[in-house]
């Protein structure tokens, strides 16, 4: 990332001339947001003048709006003038030079995880290039994309190079002002991911932020922009089954999936955010604004989540059925432990004739975890011939946890098409004897019926990414019994 | 093999066993008999180790260790089976999976490699023939829907994969036709052999006819009113369980 020092210095100095901001080269701005943060942000990252009126029109909307509350999550009101918004990576200085200075209980979950040795010092944020070298891998990575014509950077990189095609598709499926956190994240975000696959290009491999340049780098504000054009297909993983330690206790992040004509998306997210430990403290919110549209005909566009990290989840990838005969599925999988809570779901918006979308959700309680589905169906008066499935089944582990189930369904059009069936069940005390009965362990038990529970939506990810999410439950769920 | 000295035992403040004594030796089939609430199905639960029952008093010793001082899923992998009166229902989790794991656990406790899938599956396709079930079982939910007959013969497949030295079958006989109750009986006749032991729990002589005991036990409040052979049960059959009560009571 190119910057310009001096640039960015006077900026931040017309606002703060107290002389409290000292050490500029620690590549962070104070705690704050006005319209100056927003200049500086933007400059540091050299963008062009229509980017940050883009940035500063999300702002002064962002001034006028209110925090939701309408999500069964609680917590303590946050203040926004306390956050910093733009801070650097860690310099290789500051990061732990080894996994011997690495905390031993996250090399722990590592371990259970199955992580290779490798990768565990990358993910512990241990400075890279001293620990191995990713480079020939990441290079032929870049030279299969590029051959096929697919772009696949980071944002920033999008903003310099492909500016018509940012600047065309930004903000057109989640405009500025469409939520309070979407219009934060507008305003302030750090960087995150572009993705462009040219007319007729089946992208010869899953593209992974883990491969991405930089991918550590995305710090609390991320945004992604998929774009698939006619005839095309990508399938994109973000995220990484390893626990992610963050400063930030704030996460707002905005994905915006664009299929034209015939494209398909395929988008899958493993999140193993900090939590919180088991008496709820720490632990991050993610409130996170996902949303595809199925812009052309025949389009199809699949969410698939394992969401087991976070404090709050606040999230609702969502499909726009904009085009005729389009697709729109949603698979999640939501675990709450200890004193986690999830408010999470998808919203289906058929526009176009002959639409169908499939709702698929599981929610997963334990300890003193509160998980809550929020999905709204919504068929237009011009959908005709609209279809929906909705399956939403809930399971309690333990006694002190609660599952809650709001469906809304707004049916304009007599034709449609539209199912919904919920349940809800418990581990039971008789089914855990029963497997210890047939020399079972309890933990075994419970991860086996958790597996279970899940294995519609774990089926719909890649393969190996299914591999790890069941690991992942496996250690998220630990001592969840007994 | 086992034995079982004095046992009392109880669920919250009610005392269903007391003081109860059995021996069983390899080699032997035992048939426990007695009328409802006798403390039958208590027995064989807290063998097992179900948590829900407190032993007060006695020893239960199994292989001369202390049964009562192991894990459930400990006393599974040294080999005591207990065939469920009720077989639970664990949907989602895949029969040959649950079955799998299982094996392999007590193969993991003897200290043998993990079973290979084609080895299982031969075994698993071999014992189902014997027991007349459907190999899509395999693929199903455990118990998913399965009809009280199924379930039964669940819980023998299971007991036949896993080959216990002490299976203990409570009410396995109850609610079965007559061809679900000849597949039972012919898989627990199967599994006879000098180095294992089988008590059968029973309401009813009807499984004896299948599977001939060595010894039959009467319950009645708690502990083991009356033991004797096979004619016992025929006498049971014949005249009910209250002479047994009468005959403890005088």
């Amino acid at each position: 990332m190119s910057t310009e020092p001096e640039n960015i210095e006077s900026l931040v100095n017309q606002r703060y001339k107290h002389g409290f901001i000292t050490d500029i080269e620690t590549d962070a701005l104070p705690p704050g947001l006005d319209e100056d943060v927003v200049r500086a942000i933007s400059a540091r990252k050299n963008e062009p003048d229509w980017m940050l009126e883009w940035r500063l029109r999300a702002y002064r909307q962002w001034l006028a709006m209110r925090e939701p509350e309408w999500a069964h999550v609680h917590y303590p009101p946050i203040d926004y003038q306390e956050i910093s918004y733009f801070a650097a990576p860690k310099s290789d200085a500051d990061r732990p030079k080894s996994l011997d200075e690495v905390d031993p209980k996250l090399l722990e979950t590592y371990d259970k995880l199955g992580i290779p040795l490798h990768e565990r010092a990358r993910l512990a944020g241990v400075a890279v290039d001293a620990v191995f070298d990713s480079v020939s891998v990441t290079t032929t990575f870049k030279d299969k994309l590029s051959e096929a014509g697919v772009i696949f950077c980071s944002f920033s990189e999008a903003v310099e190079n492909h500016p018509e095609l940012v600047e065309k598709y930004l903000g057109s499926v989640v405009p500025q002002r469409d939520n309070f956190f979407a219009a934060l994240n507008s305003a302030v975000f750090s960087d995150g991911s572009f993705v462009y696959v040219p007319k007729g290009v089946r992208c010869p491999m899953e593209l992974s932020t883990y491969f991405r340049i930089n991918a550590a780098n995305t710090g609390q504000f991320e945004r992604t922009l998929i774009v698939a054009d006619e005839g095309s297909y990508v399938s994109y993983l973000e995220g990484c089954t390893a626990p992610m330690r963050d400063e930030n206790q704030l996460h707002a992040a905005v994905v915006e999936l664009v299929a034209l004509k015939d494209a398909e998306i395929k988008y899958s997210t493993v999140q193993n955010w900090y939590p919180g430990d088991e008496n709820g403290k720490g632990g991050i919110y993610n409130f996170v604004t996902k949303r595809g549209d199925c812009r052309g005909a025949n389009s199809k566009i699949s969410w698939t989540q394992v969401e087991t990290g976070s404090a709050i989840t606040w999230k609702y990838p969502s499909c726009i059925l904009r085009g005729d005969n389009s697709t729109g599925e949603f698979y999640s999988v939501a675990v709450a432990n200890n004193f986690q809570q999830a408010d999470t779901g998808t919203k289906m918006i058929h526009i176009g004739r002959n639409t169908s979308s499939t709702i698929v959700s599981k929610g997963i309680s334990a300890g003193k975890a509160q998980n809550a589905y929020r999905g709204l169906v919504k068929v237009m008066p011009q959908a005709h011939d609209a279809r929906n499935y909705t399956q939403c089944d809930s399971l309690l582990i333990g006694k002190e946890c609660g599952a809650h189930t709001f469906p809304y369904m707004e049916i304009k059009n007599p034709g449609a098409h539209v199912e919904h069936e919920a349940t809800t069940s418990k581990i039971s005390a008789n089914q855990l004897f029963y497997c210890r009965q047939r020399g079972i362990s309890e933990e075994d038990a419970v991860n086996m019926i958790v597996n279970g529970f899940c294995k519609e939506v774990f089926n719909e990810l890649p393969m190996e990414f299914a591999v790890e999410a069941q690991a992942l439950l496996n250690v998220s769920l630990e001592g969840a019994v007994g | 093999m086992l034995r079982i000295q004095n046992l009392t035992a109880r669920i919250g403040d009610t005392e269903i066993l007391s003081g109860l004594s059995l021996s069983v030796e390899a080699g032997e089939v035992h048939a426990i008999m007695g009328p409802n609430g006798s403390g039958k199905s208590t027995l064989a639960q807290v063998v097992a180790g179900h948590a829900d029952y407190e032993v007060t008093a006695g020893s239960v010793e199994f292989k001369g260790q202390d049964l009562l001082e192991l894990e459930p899923e400990e006393r599974a992998r040294e080999g005591v089976f207990l065939g469920f009166q009720y077989p639970v229902e664990i949907p989602g989790v895949n029969n040959a999976y649950l079955l799998k794991a299982a094996v392999n656990a007590k193969r993991e406790h003897r200290g043998q490699d993990e079973i290979d899938a084609f080895e299982f599956m031969k075994l698993a396709r071999e014992k189902m023939a014997m027991l007349g079930m459907d190999q899509k079982f395999l693929s199903r939910g455990v118990n998913e829907g399965f009809s009280g007959g199924e379930k039964k013969r669940n819980e023998i497949l299971q007991m036949a994969m896993l080959e216990p030295e002490l299976a203990i079958l409570d009410e396995t006989d109850s609610g079965l036709d007559i061809d679900a109750l000849k597949a039972v009986a012919g898989g627990v006749n199967a599994l006879r052999s000098p180095d294992r032991a089988i008590v059968l729990v029973t309401h009813y002589q009807r499984l004896l006819d299948y599977v001939e005991p060595d010894f039959v036990h009467v319950l009645s409040d708690g502990r083991i009113a009356r033991s004797g052979d096979k004619t016992l049960a025929l006498k049971l059959e014949a005249q009910g369980y209250d002479w047994v009560k009468e005959a403890v009571g005088a």
